[in-house]
């Protein structure tokens, strides 16, 4: 009995330490941190460090265990894909795998081939890039499957690059590959990356990343584009619920903790928690709530928005009334991520804002961490820290050491 | 009792052989849509049992493979230098490989990364060899190293020489522009026009309605028959003719808002004729910002149905294709959208034919 006791708590031990942040804006694509992150952030911590990458992405990290998984890519076309693997204590490269893109890889000079951060259940990784390669390993870094979108389909490409990142839901990965030409949302099996169901989407290039809904015990997905928000069943992409009245293909949806959607469409519309064979029943549209770049993120009653004048604003997801707003230093194409008292977000000249958002009424700057290089990526959080990187670094920024 | 052993010790061998086999199989059969992946995923735990003697055959093996299959080829290799260590590559076999220019470009440069992964001194010290090689992407790290030694000589008359070989060995736009600036600056300007082979004399018809990007899919009547030049033509507003229209733009950048006007919702043809002295494998290099479609011999090589994202790029879309003996015959379908802004006023095009290691190909007449 106490062998037994002992051996469960060390097969669960993983994932009491570290909660994982296991794709883009976290685990649930919300960019809520599930514990609270020190604002007392420093580069010069003893648990802080940096370590230099092999090629450019503005993909974001992914956390999985003692692991942190990134993307890169490098070469005169961009066309060597790096997928890479760190360790979140040390900093030490773990593995490096290398492919060759077999899809078109010209971007836009601000973005790159990385631009998709990956994706994991907890048990496989899986990387994305702008070529529409896509690449399932084990944590290992042993490949398990891999596809080439654009090869079976060429003309699946935006001449300024692809972004979207993928996501896990029921045993299924969804790769939104959406643009001008051919316009595609993949479900592929995960286990050995064979078309489960592939559905023709809008054309238009469209960088929004899909995202998970729960219900029950089932999840719905959710693809955005520019004629609004479809959610289907991950098992065969069967259409479960649309919106229709339009949304950006920039910034993402993001749903709260009661399933409301608030989605970058006419400024941030609110939308009731979905029901198969009913319409969109909507909470309430707010015009001065248009995101920018980055995607809005979501803790409790408030929504988050940074728009393009860089003024990050709170709202109530109950009303969509404004608590607040706060001019921060732009420009920004990341990102906020949160917890329940703080928010988190990189600069593009990659100065680190962390802003208390306690209070309803009003927010503060607590702390800048400057990392003077540019910095495109949403940050991830784990073990009390940030991780984030730029095209030649990657960091992990941990609690300043007390004197 | 030795017999006994002599045949397990077979009879294990031939199983492993029989199971790599399997597995190389499997990746020369790799297909487009997920084809061959279930095989693979079955099979893959039998590359844990491969070893460095395996390496050689399975760079072998991405002669025969597709670029799915290379990519598959490539995670084998590194998961047996990941089980035993990244010293365990064959160095003379992965060497002889690279240059054994009968094996395919992108095997090679594959093998090439391989022994950079392990010991990138080793790889360095074959890049010069790479200064002719068919594969474009070998050749260019010898380019590389060439303009990085010119850069650094400082006597005028040995740096221009440095630039001129550079340059003559250079087939990548990037590293032509760079020695072409070096060279002006040191007072010794390029035709970079006729360098890189840029077709730049047209005859061009237009406009035909693109109403609601309608036009791409419409099949107009240049897109028939072969009798391009002699036919008469109605477009948007009533008759059309072929005119001739060339540039002088230094990258072969064809302005269709010249001979038609700063027109939306439209689109032209742009025809040319090309001598070629063989039959031969080529490689059609156009650049657009519009959306497009090429046809070669009035075959549909590719066509492309997107608008001003981004800037046109010389070789944006690098096409293989076939050029016959004689007088072959280029179509381009180029259209403009509807969109007003600033940056969606361009219509235009570049266009050149390589061969498949990225040379020039110059009509003979």
């Amino acid at each position: 009995m106490k062998a037994f006791f002992f051996y469960s708590i060390i097969q669960i031990l993983p994932f009491i330490v570290f909660a994982d942040w296991l794709g883009f804006r976290g685990t649930h694509g919300n960019g809520l941190i599930s514990e609270e992150i020190p604002h007392e952030l420093s580069l010069n911590s003893h648990d802080s460090w940096e370590t230099t990458l092999p090629g450019r992405g503005l993909s974001s990290p992914v956390l999985v265990g003692d692991l942190v998984f990134l993307t890169s890519s490098s070469g005169s076309q961009q066309a060597d894909l790096h997928i890479l693997a760190f360790n979140t204590i040390t900093g030490k490269q773990v593995w490096e795998r290398t492919f060759k893109a077999t899809g078109r890889t010209i971007c836009h000079n601000k973005t790159c081939v990385a631009a998709s951060t990956m994706v994991s259940d907890g048990e496989v990784v899986v990387a994305q890039f702008s070529s529409n390669d896509i690449f399932c390993l084990d944590l290992k870094g042993n490949l398990i499957w891999l596809r080439g979108l654009t090869y079976d389909y060429p003309n699946i490409a935006n001449g300024l690059g692809m972004s979207s990142s993928p996501l896990i839901a029921s045993g299924v990965l969804v790769a939104q590959v959406e643009n001008d030409a051919n316009s595609f949302t993949f479900g592929l099996n995960l286990h050995n990356g064979t078309t489960l169901w592939k559905k023709n989407r809008p054309k238009g290039a469209n960088w929004t990343s899909p995202v998970v809904l729960a219900k029950g015990s089932t999840k719905w997905i959710g693809l955005q584009s520019k004629e609004g928000l479809a959610f289907l069943d991950p098992s065969n992409g069967e259409i479960l619920w649309n919106y229709n009245d339009g949304a950006s293909t920039i910034p993402s949806t993001v749903i709260s903790s009661e399933n409301v959607l608030l989605i970058p469409s006419n400024g941030l519309t609110a939308v009731e928690e979905p029901v198969k064979g009913k319409g969109p029943e909507q909470r309430w549209r707010n015009n001065k709530l248009a995101p920018g770049t980055g995607s809005p993120t979501v803790c409790g009653n408030q929504v988050f928005v940074i728009n393009r004048a860089n003024v990050l604003t709170s709202a109530s997801v109950q009303t969509g009334e404004i608590n607040w707003r706060l001019r921060i230093k732009g420009p920004v194409s990341g990102s906020p991520i949160v917890t329940k008292n703080k928010l988190f977000v990189f600069n593009e000249d990659g100065l680190g804002q962390v802003i208390d958002i306690s209070q309803k009424t009003a927010a503060r700057v607590l702390k800048e961490i400057d990392l003077k290089d540019t910095i495109l990526c949403t940050p991830a959080a784990d073990q009390g820290a940030l991780f984030v990187r730029s095209d030649r670094k990657l960091w992990k920024i941990g609690q300043a050491t007390r004197n | 009792m030795k017999n006994s052993l002599s045949i397990f010790v077979f009879v294990i061998i031939n199983s492993c052989l029989m199971a790599n086999n399997d597995i190389y199989d499997a990746i020369t059969q790799v297909g487009p849509k997920g084809a061959g992946n279930d095989k693979l995923v079955k099979n893959w735990h039998l590359v844990d049992s491969m070893s460095s003697s395996d390496i050689p055959r399975l760079l072998k093996i991405m002669n025969q493979a597709n670029n799915l299959g290379d990519n598959w080829a490539r995670a084998a290799v590194f998961q047996i230098l990941e089980n035993a260590g990244k010293e365990v590559l064959p160095k003379d076999e992965t060497i002889a490989f690279i240059k054994d220019q009968n094996n395919q470009g992108s095997s090679r440069r594959a093998a090439y990364e391989f022994i950079n992964y392990v010991s990138p001194q080793v790889a360095q010290s074959l890049v010069s060899a790479f200064i002719d090689d068919p594969e474009p992407t070998l050749r260019r790290e010898a380019v590389e190293l060439l303009l990085t030694q010119a850069d650094n000589l400082v006597i005028k008359e040995q740096a221009i020489e440095a630039y001129e070989y550079a340059l003559e060995k250079a087939r990548d736009v990037d590293q032509i522009e760079s020695a072409s600036k070096s060279l002006d600056e040191l007072g010794k300007p390029i035709n970079i026009t006729e360098r890189m082979g840029f077709l730049t004399g047209w005859q061009v018809i237009g406009p035909f309605d693109n109403s609601s990007r309608g036009g791409f899919n419409e099949i107009y009547s240049p897109e028939i028959g072969s009798d391009f030049l002699k036919k008469a033509h109605t477009g948007k507003n009533g008759s059309v003719q072929w005119q001739t229209f060339s540039t002088t733009d230094r990258l072969g950048l064809l302005d269709l808002n010249q001979p038609f006007g700063h027109i939306k919702e439209v689109l032209c043809y742009a025809y040319s004729e090309f001598e070629s002295s063989l039959d031969q494998r080529v490689q059609f290099r156009i650049g657009s910002k519009n959306a497009w479609k090429l046809w070669i011999n009035q075959e549909l090589v590719f066509a492309r149905d997107e608008y001003h994202r981004g800037a046109t790029r010389v070789d944006q879309f690098i096409l293989d294709g076939n050029l016959k003996k004689g007088k072959n015959q280029i179509l381009v379908k180029v259209c403009q959208n509807e969109q007003t802004e600033s940056w969606t006023k361009q219509w235009e095009f570049c266009f050149r034919i390589t061969d498949l290691s990225g040379s020039p190909i110059k009509t003979i007449n």
